[in-house]
């Protein structure tokens, strides 16, 4: 199972935890799947398109990644808001 | 004791005080976030405001007291499959039947609430409107902005949208049709308006005391209606400009309204870099200028829809209203007089008071 990370307002709507291991093979399987575990993430990551939000990053092992990287068991995933979505 | 709630670009402000006597920011909520809208449901004291996080999309919370904790609402998306992504909440009221609110949104999306905004639906007729593909967003994107029901008809409710005209139904949202008779829009040909949806409605408030008679501010235009939002007729031309985003009317007085003109769309700011509300007592022949109190020179500033907002009614009747530079001024003698009421705010996107 893959390791997926979250910070912020995700981590507390993910029952306060940080990590999370998950099977899936793709980073929309894993995000999906961390909704199913943890309902009150839902429309947070993903939008009503199944998409990953605009202004939100995953990394595949720290490289950038989207919606239809692989992952592998072991890999870690990192789902971090884009310094592009700030506020001016 | 008066609070408003202030909707920022960068998070929500609750003021308090009494009117005429100062205010203090008591709390501010959902720091560094867009607060597009901030409401309390008079009938229930329970308050809510929607947010647009960047990151996260947009959101409907909840809270008792707007100073302590909010819970998010559920419901609030779009179909799964519609290929689609709900933008923004713009706007929420309080319908006629128990327990009833509704909210409008970008994509020009009605939701509607029947436990105290706890979670909400969205309205399939509007959204399955046989002319949606045709409705063409205004620069704020595809907005409801306006929910007006009629007073002890809950099934009756008239709606407006960003550049997609006046709705109205008379079944609980059960079906929807144009409103929009007399409007003209300097922005598309003047041949084929009648046909068009693309009417850029940017307020429209109803008379509660003569609920046939609507007052709207066009892109271009202020309108009155005293058929139920069937036909308009222009009530705009003694005004210094008639393009501008709020209204406001006094719900004592059904030939009332008050509006905060801007110089054009091209030039979004005060006219003559003066601040002033125009108020008509008389259904819009004649409007008055009300500033006393309000910046007279070298003030440039830009009152978006739904940053003007009024408590109580009559000669006593508050009035408020901020801006997008983060000032918010306020009368407590239905525009007579204004004071400052916090000089130094983020943008103001949106005020209501309680």
């Amino acid at each position: 199972m893959a390791l997926v990370c979250v910070r912020g307002p995700l981590k507390q709507l993910a029952g306060g935890q940080a990590q999370h291991r998950i099977r899936g093979a793709t980073v929309l399987e894993l995000v999906a799947e961390l909704e199913d575990q943890h309902p009150a993430v839902r429309g947070w990551i993903l939008d009503e398109r199944g998409a990953i939000r605009r202004h939100i990053n995953v990394y595949v092992n720290g490289e950038r990644g989207s919606d239809d990287t692989p992952v592998e068991p072991d890999d870690r995933v990192d789902v971090l808001p884009a310094i592009s979505g700030g506020v001016a | 004791m008066t609070e408003l709630l202030v909707g920022t670009k960068k998070g929500l402000f609750v003021l308090a005080g009494e009117p005429g006597a100062g205010f203090r920011i008591q709390a501010r909520a959902f720091p560094g976030e867009p607060v597009d809208y901030a409401v309390r449901d008079a009938r229930t004291g329970r308050a809510f405001a929607a947010t647009t996080s960047p990151f996260y999309g947009p959101k409907i919370w909840f809270a008792e007291d707007a100073a302590g904790e909010w819970s998010q609402a559920e419901g609030v998306e779009l179909p799964a499959g519609a290929n689609a992504a709900l933008e923004r909440i713009w706007v929420i009221a309080a319908g006629e039947k128990d327990g009833r609110l509704y909210a409008g949104g970008d994509p020009g999306v009605l939701f509607q609430s029947d436990d105290g905004g706890e979670s909400w639906q969205l309205n399939q007729a509007l959204w399955e409107h046989p002319t949606r593909p045709d409705w063409q967003p205004g620069g704020g994107g595809l907005c409801l902005h306006s929910i007006v029901p009629w007073p002890g008809e809950p099934d009756r409710l008239t709606i407006a949208i960003s550049a997609a005209g006046v709705w109205h139904t008379e079944d609980d949202g059960r079906s929807w049709r144009k409103g929009n008779r007399g409007l003209g829009a300097r922005y598309l040909p003047e041949v084929g308006q009648e046909e068009t949806t693309a009417f850029c409605v940017h307020h429209l408030e109803r008379a509660p005391q003569r609920p046939e008679r609507l007052f709207m501010q066009f892109h271009g235009g202020v309108y009155r209606s005293d058929d139920a939002g069937e036909s308009w007729s222009e009530i705009g031309a003694p005004l210094p400009s008639d393009f501008g985003f709020p209204l406001v009317i006094d719900p004592a007085d059904p030939d009332s309204a008050y509006v905060i003109p801007l110089v054009a769309d091209m030039d979004r700011v005060t006219p003559d870099a003066c601040v002033r509300v125009y108020e008509t007592r008389d259904a819009g022949v004649s409007w008055q200028a009300r500033g006393e109190g309000l910046p007279s020179a070298d003030a440039y500033l830009t009152v978006l829809r739904l940053a003007f907002a009024r408590r109580g009614q009559g000669p006593a009747m508050e009035l408020y209203f901020g801006s997008t530079t983060g000032e918010v001024y306020g009368s407590t003698d239905a525009g007579g007089r204004w004071q400052t009421i916090a000089p130094l705010l983020p943008p103001v996107y949106a005020l209501s008071a309680s």
